[in-house]
């Protein structure tokens, strides 16, 4: 017999009557082959045939393995199946029992974001845009798709872009934080520009290989623990590459999310940013405004795994620096260091702090 | 408030190293084997609310420096399934920072639990006792 505490069914009531948007959960393939119906008879040969060419020696396996249960909440593990493979089991476990009014979906499955072979890479990314739609969304209507596009085929991303544009079904686009060049070179633009066209914001999230680069610039980590610190610097290198080569002031409603990347490094960044920008701005003589300018106008944060401080205030100062309007929701749902939005704020919010970062932000942002 | 007894399970239910999560009264108790002693945790990790006896039974690794890897008391510990906080089942006591335990490094010894540094946080625990080949718990 399975029961909850009293207390436990009365502290879900309280997360029920606040509902949340939750900006980062992972729905998974059961295996790659459940993209198969969604794949042309060559590309079904093709993964039968040869399977993935990810960026990493062992298919199959994270670079760094985890502390248990491959990285996910051991208890959330379907019958069969990997976790985040089964809808009633999300259901059960995080969308009912949480208050979920909405979930983006960031799908990590199969690899497709790590795809190797360009020509499969988009061939993997519309069969998993497809996958979202029957296996996903037309089950249960919070689940908000995330375009998945072959990023270092330019040509063939904006396809795949401009045919889910008109599709509200999809919310955003998801880009893998590990490309082959910085992301604020030109040869990315057209991905940007039709962003902007189909009023889609692009998330970047965490992914396990690489565009070829060690996941730190002084080489590969040792250990997983210090792999995990990758994501914040990643996302550092992203921000000061989209903000110096003139991204923003090209594209100045392109809107773009940081997912899982953490946020606490965000006025450090800006600050420094804006420092060598008053000294050295003829370098960079298109940008028009300091960077923090374009930080606070064209970037969103997802909340999770929140940074913890030893005073809740310091967090606050930071939250607040960032501004409130920018703060999203995210549990990770079914990853291990997934948060619950009973337990994720260990400060004081203000109501109006709250109903911004569990839902309004995110309404806003997605047009929910 | 008085607490009342309550038979949960066969001893033999319950292997070393295993554990079963019974309802008492509407709570969800785990009772827990630990080398032929048993031990009762409520199902719910102090930290973020997780099914904590959903997690993994785990022991304690050590270390004397660097590459230097020592996994003592076996079966001792539960793993949170969610965050991976460790909880000696004995106690209900989270553990963290090894410092502590390095310090002491020329006691090779099985340490007891106070040695280590306690964590924030602590799991409820529960009275086992065994009679007759049954498990009974106050609760």
């Amino acid at each position: 017999m399975n029961v909850a505490t009293l207390n436990d069914a009365r502290q879900r009531e309280n997360a029920q009557r606040l509902t949340v948007i939750d900006c980062d959960i992972h729905p998974a393939p059961r295996s790659p082959a459940d993209f198969l119906p969604h794949l042309t008879q060559h590309w079904q040969d093709h993964m039968q045939t040869f399977g993935a060419h990810v960026r990493q020696g062992l298919t199959g396996q994270e670079v760094h393995p985890r502390m248990m249960a491959r990285g996910m909440r051991a208890d959330a593990f379907p019958e069969n199946g990997p976790a985040g493979s089964d809808l009633e089991l999300m259901r059960h476990q995080h969308l009912d029992l949480n208050g979920v009014e909405y979930a983006m979906m960031i799908p990590l499955g199969a690899s497709v974001l790590e795809e190797r072979n360009p020509h499969y890479a988009a061939a993997l990314s519309h069969a998993a845009n497809e996958w979202q739609i029957a296996t996903w969304i037309e089950n249960d209507r919070r689940l908000k798709g995330a375009v998945i596009i072959p990023q270092e085929d330019v040509e063939a991303s904006v396809k795949e872009i401009d045919k889910r544009a008109p599709d509200s079904r999809f919310r955003q686009i998801i880009m893998s934080p590990k490309p082959v060049e910085p992301l604020g070179r030109r040869r990315y633009w057209p991905i940007y520009e039709a962003a902007c066209r189909a009023a889609f914001p692009i998330a970047f999230h965490p992914v396990l290989a690489g565009g070829g680069h060690p996941s730190s610039g002084i080489g590969w980590p040792t250990y997983y623990m210090q792999d995990h610190y990758t994501f914040g610097g990643l996302m550092q290198n992203i921000v000061a590459s989209m903000v110096f080569e003139g991204v923003f002031e090209e594209f100045p409603d392109l809107k773009i999310v940081s997912v899982e990347n953490g946020f606490a490094w965000v006025p450090n960044l800006c600050w420094r940013m804006d420092k060598h920008f008053d000294r050295m701005r003829a370098e960079v003589p298109h940008l028009k405004n300091k960077p923090s300018e374009y930080v606070r106008r064209n970037l969103w944060f997802t909340t999770q795994p929140m940074e913890e401080t030893e005073n809740p205030d310091h967090l606050r100062d930071i939250m607040g620096w960032i501004g409130w309007e920018k703060l999203l929701f995210s549990s990770d749902y079914p990853h291990w260091d997934f948060d619950d939005p009973r337990y994720a704020f260990r400060m004081h919010l203000t109501q109006q702090e709250r109903a911004m970062i569990f839902r309004e932000n995110a309404r806003a942002l997605y047009r929910l | 408030m008085t607490l009342t007894r309550h038979v949960v399970a066969a001893v033999d239910e319950i292997a070393p190293g295993t554990s079963k999560v019974v309802d008492v009264n509407g709570r969800a108790i785990g009772i827990f084997n630990v080398n032929g002693e048993f031990f009762a945790l409520l199902n719910r990790c102090p930290h973020a609310g997780a099914e904590l006896c959903k997690g993994q039974i785990v022991g304690l690794v050590q270390s004397d420096g660097v590459g230097d890897y020592q996994l003592q008391r076996h079966d001792e510990f539960l793993r949170c399934p969610w965050h991976g906080w460790e909880f000696e089942i004995r106690t209900g006591q989270s553990y963290c920072d090894p410092r502590k335990t390095r310090i002491r490094k020329f006691d090779v010894k099985v340490e007891p639990g106070e040695t280590l540094v306690k964590g924030p946080y602590r799991a409820e625990t529960f009275a086992v006792s065994v009679e007759q080949n049954y498990l009974v718990i106050e609760a």
